[in-house]
């Protein structure tokens, strides 16, 4: 045995491990990355809530060690919403993965973004749906090859950016998991920004989705975000589509501030209402 | 009990639809968050709520769908709120799916339902009770709710406050059947002082925080909820949970866990029941009625015994659990004959009703599909056709 000791192990249930991901899975990166941003950014951890959909990605929450929320398929933005009404003192953050958050909570997203929902969705898009055994997934490139598409995808994918951005996000990033530091950087910005802030995270799924398309193992996938990737702060989203085996445009997109829900809810009330009306509390002191 | 928070309270005489006075029962129980979608015939609710609840220090906020709205309220309510959703058949579809995660993970919140003709878009502005069964069993697996049926718009604010506090009792989804016509039906509501309502505080941990358990039943079968943001760093799961709150895939705990969900709320029934008897004690035929048809069987009952005939009505106020104890000492009586079952659907409560009788009396359905209300002397002629 190794008395080598996890960094992050006291943001863990160690009484939960082993975890269910496959080795070269990109979603343990994306947890130490989180928890080395909550680090940065000096928020207790205690007013901080981890909200989760179903998938692989779904699990975080059930592996972080804090208040978290393993909600049901699709849901954990709407869900995160109501957190944040309830309790706008902490802050709320969303893992989750792409089949979760686009494909079924596609329509939450959207209207998420919009009305500036003062919460964090940090999104794994590994193409696939991994938990069920690789079925094509909203954002899978074109020609992919998954188990519901034996003869390649011929739907095109969303570009995630793309949507997100047009869809009212304050802030917009892409990076892999090759990516660490500038990705727990941007998970750092996020957590300090009021409003919706969106982070794509582009991870292997060496199992199920880099085997069939013959995309190597979890290492490969590293050699290939290195030379792949091309970092473009301020990126066009419109032009940051994914294609098989093509170039990974990363970066952040989108910085812009614009009030959140709760703070145009005051905007709205506070002059038409006077007196009768109390302001809510809009946030987090940060 | 503790006391309503007078800021929520209208106190006074009003005059108020069921929708309406559905919404001020909700603020006086407490509720400062809700979530919905619009759709007939309960959009006065949200319209109510929306214009009220940030006069009191709430919010309200109009959800891209029903199955937001159904999950939003669950985070508020996590987040230490109490929480209502409103919607009709077409909505509460689509909200089952958090009906099932509220039962699965003891989130207290309620479902208000202003029932409407179905299946599909049906009658979207005439009543109907056809949402009896889909309260019970709408969502996958096994688990119970409590359900409520108001019968008058004072009802629905006295009974709206009993879902909020069944539902924290119990942490329990409360689904709050109305329907159009009670929705819709304006009359006197008595709104009491904040001082004379009882309202349910959800029960907190105890002991360090360290030895928690978020599952581990406590009083009355139920776990105490601890509030978010203090350090119990606990994991709520849709999926099957041992008493720490984590994952366990295994039979043993899926009994367990299935087991005490039911349980609670089954085998703390006579707690939860409430009924309304009238004449049953010489009754031969009693009819049973709920909602908006317990009111139309009193002039039922009237003509009945303006005839000489020994009638009696019993009236769940709540359905779901339904009073099974009190119906099997009624169907026992020696001179009960017939219960007679009239609702606003193809018979899904007199099925209930067949089976708790148990063949100690007849039961004998009154259906009617909905997009009006029975005629009194409609219900009289089964009963004289039953008296032979």
């Amino acid at each position: 045995m190794s008395d080598h000791v996890n960094p992050i192990e006291r943001f863990l249930r160690m009484d939960r491990m082993p975890h269910i991901w496959c080795p070269g899975c990109g979603i343990g990166v994306v947890v130490n990355c989180f928890v080395r941003a909550i680090e940065k950014s000096g928020i207790d951890r205690d007013r901080m809530a981890v909200v989760s959909g179903i998938g692989c990605t779904g699990r975080i929450a059930g592996y972080i060690k804090m208040d978290s929320f393993h909600t049901t398929h699709g849901r954990p933005i709407p869900f995160a919403t109501g957190l944040k009404v309830a309790r706008p003192d902490l802050s709320v953050v969303v893992l989750s993965g792409e089949g979760d958050l686009i494909s079924i909570g596609g329509n939450h997203f959207i209207h998420g973004a919009r009305r500036n929902s003062d919460i964090k969705v940090f999104c794994v898009n590994n193409f696939t749906y991994a938990m069920t055994g690789g079925q094509v997934g909203p954002t899978a490139p074109m020609h992919s090859i998954a188990t519901t598409a034996p003869y390649g995808s011929y739907d095109k994918p969303f570009n995630l950016p793309f949507l997100a951005d047009s869809s009212g996000a304050v802030y917009v990033a892409r990076w892999t998991t090759y990516h660490v530091r500038q990705l727990a950087r941007s998970m750092t910005e996020a957590l300090a920004k009021p409003g919706f802030c969106f982070v794509e995270i582009v991870a292997p799924c060496p199992t199920i989705y880099s085997r069939r398309n013959r995309l190597g193992d979890g290492l490969d996938a590293m050699r290939y975000y290195k030379k792949a990737s091309k970092v473009v702060n301020g990126a066009n989203t419109r032009m940051v589509g994914l294609e098989l085996k093509g170039p990974i445009i990363v970066g952040k997109f989108v910085d812009r501030d614009r009030p959140t829900l709760l703070e145009a809810m005051n905007n709205e009330f506070i002059p038409k209402l006077g007196k009768k009306y109390t302001p809510y509390p809009t946030g987090v002191n940060r | 009990m503790p006391k309503a928070d007078p800021r929520g309270v209208l106190s006074g005489v009003h005059f108020l639809d069921g929708d309406q006075a559905c919404c001020e029962g909700a603020l006086a129980a407490g509720c400062r968050v809700a979530f919905g979608y619009p759709i007939t015939p309960s959009t006065a609710v949200v319209e109510r709520i929306s214009r009220r609840l940030p006069l009191v220090g709430g919010v309200f906020v109009q959800m891209e769908d029903e199955i937001a709205s159904s999950i939003a309220i669950q985070g508020a309510a996590w987040g230490g709120k109490k929480v209502m959703t409103v919607s009709s058949g077409p909505g509460i579809s689509l909200m089952m799916e958090h009906v099932g995660f509220a039962a699965m993970t003891e989130t207290p919140c309620v479902f208000v339902n202003v029932q409407r003709g179905g299946p599909s878009t049906g009658l979207p502005t005439l009543p109907a009770q056809a949402d009896m069964m889909q309260a019970r069993w709408g969502s996958h697996g096994d688990y119970e709710i409590i359900a409520l049926c108001p019968n008058s718009p004072q009802e629905c604010f006295d009974l709206t406050i009993l879902a909020f506090n069944l539902a924290e009792r119990y942490r329990v989804p409360v689904m709050f059947m109305m329907d159009e016509a009670v929705g819709h039906m304006t009359e006197k509501v008595v709104i009491p002082d904040a001082k004379e309502i009882d309202v349910e505080q959800r029960r907190l941990p105890e002991g360090p925080k360290e030895d928690y358990l978020p599952y581990r039943a406590g009083e009355n079968m139920v776990p105490p909820m601890a509030p978010l943001g203090e350090g119990y760093r606990f994991h709520v799961t849709g999926l099957t949970h041992d008493e720490k709150g984590y994952p366990a895939m295994d039979a043993g705990a899926q009994a367990e866990l299935v087991r005490r969900l039911v349980d609670k709320i089954l085998l703390q029934a006579d707690d939860i029941c409430r009924v309304e008897e009238h004449q049953v004690e010489d009754a031969e035929v009693i009819i049973v009625a709920y909602g908006i048809t317990s009111r139309v069987v009193l002039r039922t009952l009237q003509m009945a015994r303006d005839k000489g005939l020994k009638v009696g009505v019993f009236r769940p106020v709540v359905v779901w659990p339904f009073p099974v104890k009190r119906l099997r000492q009624l169907a026992r009586l020696g001179q009960t004959r017939a219960f007679v079952v009239p609702e606003l659907n193809l018979g899904q409560i007199s099925l209930e009703v067949e089976r708790i009788a148990a063949g100690d009396a007849r039961t004998v359905s009154v259906p009617h599909a909905g997009g009006a209300l029975h005629d009194p002397p409609e219900i009289l002629r089964v009963i004289e056709e039953v008296l032979g």
